[in-house]
């Protein structure tokens, strides 16, 4: 029931990839947020627990961006459906795990979900494809507002919402940007990136957070301080740190065309064969795969469209929705080879990649000097 | 030693011997079979003798372990050992640990970002209409009528903002 209606709608994330930046894949805000008077999850009694998921649960449904979405406790999910929730980014590994008492709200289109008994008694968070902090940062704003409405948070007038880790306190908000960076880390220069900005307060992890490696090169980049600053200060920084990694990925994929093609179309090429007729592929390997192909799309040699076939297949690619599509839960020798099928299927019709020197078309790919200027 | 040891834990004959040094100071701990391998010896990269020794009750440093949150029990000690704090009031009872924690990891010490501005008024209603309903009984037990009847005036106006305030939200 809850997995039909994840898998029918549209999802901002699969669907919306654009050219308009090749390098940012989507944007994330996340607030933290806790009621006034209850102790947090962590230390909560488990009867404090149940009423605070009382409470919110019906509140958040009853928002008018949550109509028609998707309202559940985690205990009532099964093992796949959550493992399918947080490869959608819809719920944390830790609210997977730590079902007793907790909860998750979902929008329809799923750019909106709201985490109840996570670290904090509220995770608030809007995630959207594309390099978008305005109307990422409106939408949660506006769900903040609508829940305030309802909820008395805790808040002090010094340091801002009060959370269970004083990491969060202030804001309570954590931005990010998922990047795909495969040209830094081809020419080995993604771990001085990382030391770089580390020293500016930002943070550098893997596509599912903490701990989590960083296959198919795609980078969670987050601001680490919450208090201090308002949040359109915190996004200004974190941007204009971003604004920087965008423009080194552009070089960097400058130079790989200028020093070596031949390489860089080899390990193009080889992927675009291997995904169309392998038949054993682990998921690090798709996403490998995947990401070279998404780095073709940005150079042209492939068709635009392939764009969200690629999106999709990081996602598609992940062990729990390699188990929804093979319709049944099965070990991981059986899902190298369901993924190695569903991939060949996949790019059956992908065109063969085109080899040529875009001498022109590499300017062509340096994002527009205001990549948020979008049409809303 | 004639005897043989016996489990630190629950007093089976001990099997499992473990030294660690932890600031230059040497930690000895005798375990049983069952026990070391509950407590996940058998991979030592995972632990830590420390934990094993550290009983609540037995704290070296009672002065920390001794501040409590009257709101909702937890202990600095609880703090320092999970980085989470147990409620809202914790951030003023430890105050004198978190404070400086806060300056080290954020860019600075307060708060300028969103502020829950119909919450706070809501709660600054509520408060201010607590403070009126108790000032107009003890108005009306000490018989000072004229105060009684203001009061009752400023109650009236309050709710009527109220609920002004809450229709147009």
């Amino acid at each position: 029931m809850l997995i039909k209606s994840i898998f029918g709608g549209k999802s901002e994330m699969t669907e919306a990839g654009s050219k308009k930046c090749p390098v940012v894949l989507m944007t994330r805000i996340r607030l933290a947020r806790n009621l006034a008077d209850v102790p947090f999850p962590g230390w909560a009694k488990e009867a404090r627990r149940k009423e605070v998921l009382e409470t919110c649960l019906p509140s958040v449904a009853s928002l008018g961006q949550m109509k028609r979405g998707i309202s559940a406790e985690i205990e009532s999910l099964s093992d796949l459906e959550r493992q399918i929730l947080v490869e959608r980014h819809l719920i944390s590994r830790e609210l997977s795990t730590h079902a007793e008492a907790a909860g998750v709200v979902i929008s329809k289109d799923q750019s909106i979900s709201v985490m109840i008994n996570e670290e904090d008694h509220l995770r608030i968070q809007v995630i959207k494809s594309g390099y978008r902090f305005k109307s990422v940062w409106n939408a949660a704003d506006a769900i903040d507002t609508a829940l305030e409405e309802q909820l008395d948070f805790a808040f002090s007038q010094k340091i801002g919402y009060l959370t269970a880790c004083p990491t969060n306190v202030g804001t309570g908000m954590r931005a990010s940007t998922m990047m795909h960076l495969p040209a830094l880390v081809i020419s080995s220069q993604m771990e001085k990136v990382v030391r770089a900005v580390n020293q500016l307060g930002i943070a550098v992890r893997g596509l599912f957070g903490e701990g989590s490696d960083a296959s198919g090169s795609i980078f969670q980049i987050s601001n680490q301080t919450t208090l201090g600053e308002s949040e359109e200060e915190i996004v200004k920084r974190l941007s204009s740190v971003l604004r920087t990694i965008i423009d080194q990925e552009m070089n960097a994929r400058e130079k790989i065309l200028e020093k070596d093609p031949n390489k860089l179309y080899d390990k193009i090429g080889r992927a675009y064969g291997i995904l169309q007729n392998s038949h054993l592929l682990t998921s690090s390997e798709c996403m490998n795969l995947a990401s070279l192909v998404r780095f073709g799309v940005d150079l042209e040699m492939f068709p635009e469209k392939t764009r969200n076939i690629v999106d999709r297949m990081f996602i598609e690619c992940q062990p729990g929705h390699v188990q929804y599509h093979a319709g049944d839960e099965i070990d991981s020798s059986a899902r190298d080879a369901f993924r190695a099928q569903y991939m060949r299927k996949q790019f059956e019709n992908v065109d063969r990649p085109i080899f040529q020197l875009h001498e022109t078309s590499t300017e062509d790919d340096t994002p527009k000097q205001e990549p948020e200027q979008e049409a809303e | 030693m004639a005897k043989p040891l016996k489990c630190d834990v629950c007093s089976q004959p001990a099997t499992v011997h473990l030294t660690q040094i932890i600031n230059n100071q040497i930690h000895k701990i005798d375990l049983c079979e069952n026990c070391a391998e509950q407590k996940g010896i058998t991979d030592p990269s995972g632990y830590s003798l420390a934990d094993l020794l550290v009983k609540p009750e037995s704290e070296s440093a009672p002065e920390v372990a001794a501040l409590s949150c009257p709101e909702c029990g937890c202990t600095q000690r609880e703090f320092k050992k999970t980085g989470r704090l147990g409620c809202a009031k914790c951030y003023e009872v430890f105050s004198s640990v978190v404070s400086p924690a806060l300056l080290n990891m954020h860019r600075g010490d307060s708060h300028r970002g969103k502020v829950p501005q119909r919450a706070l008024e809501r709660r600054t209603f509520i408060d201010r209409l607590g403070t009126l309903e108790s000032g107009l009984q003890d108005a009306i037990s000490s018989e000072r009528y004229e105060d009684a009847a203001r009061m009752r005036d400023e109650i009236i106006e309050l709710k009527k903002a109220m609920e002004a305030a809450a229709a147009e939200a």
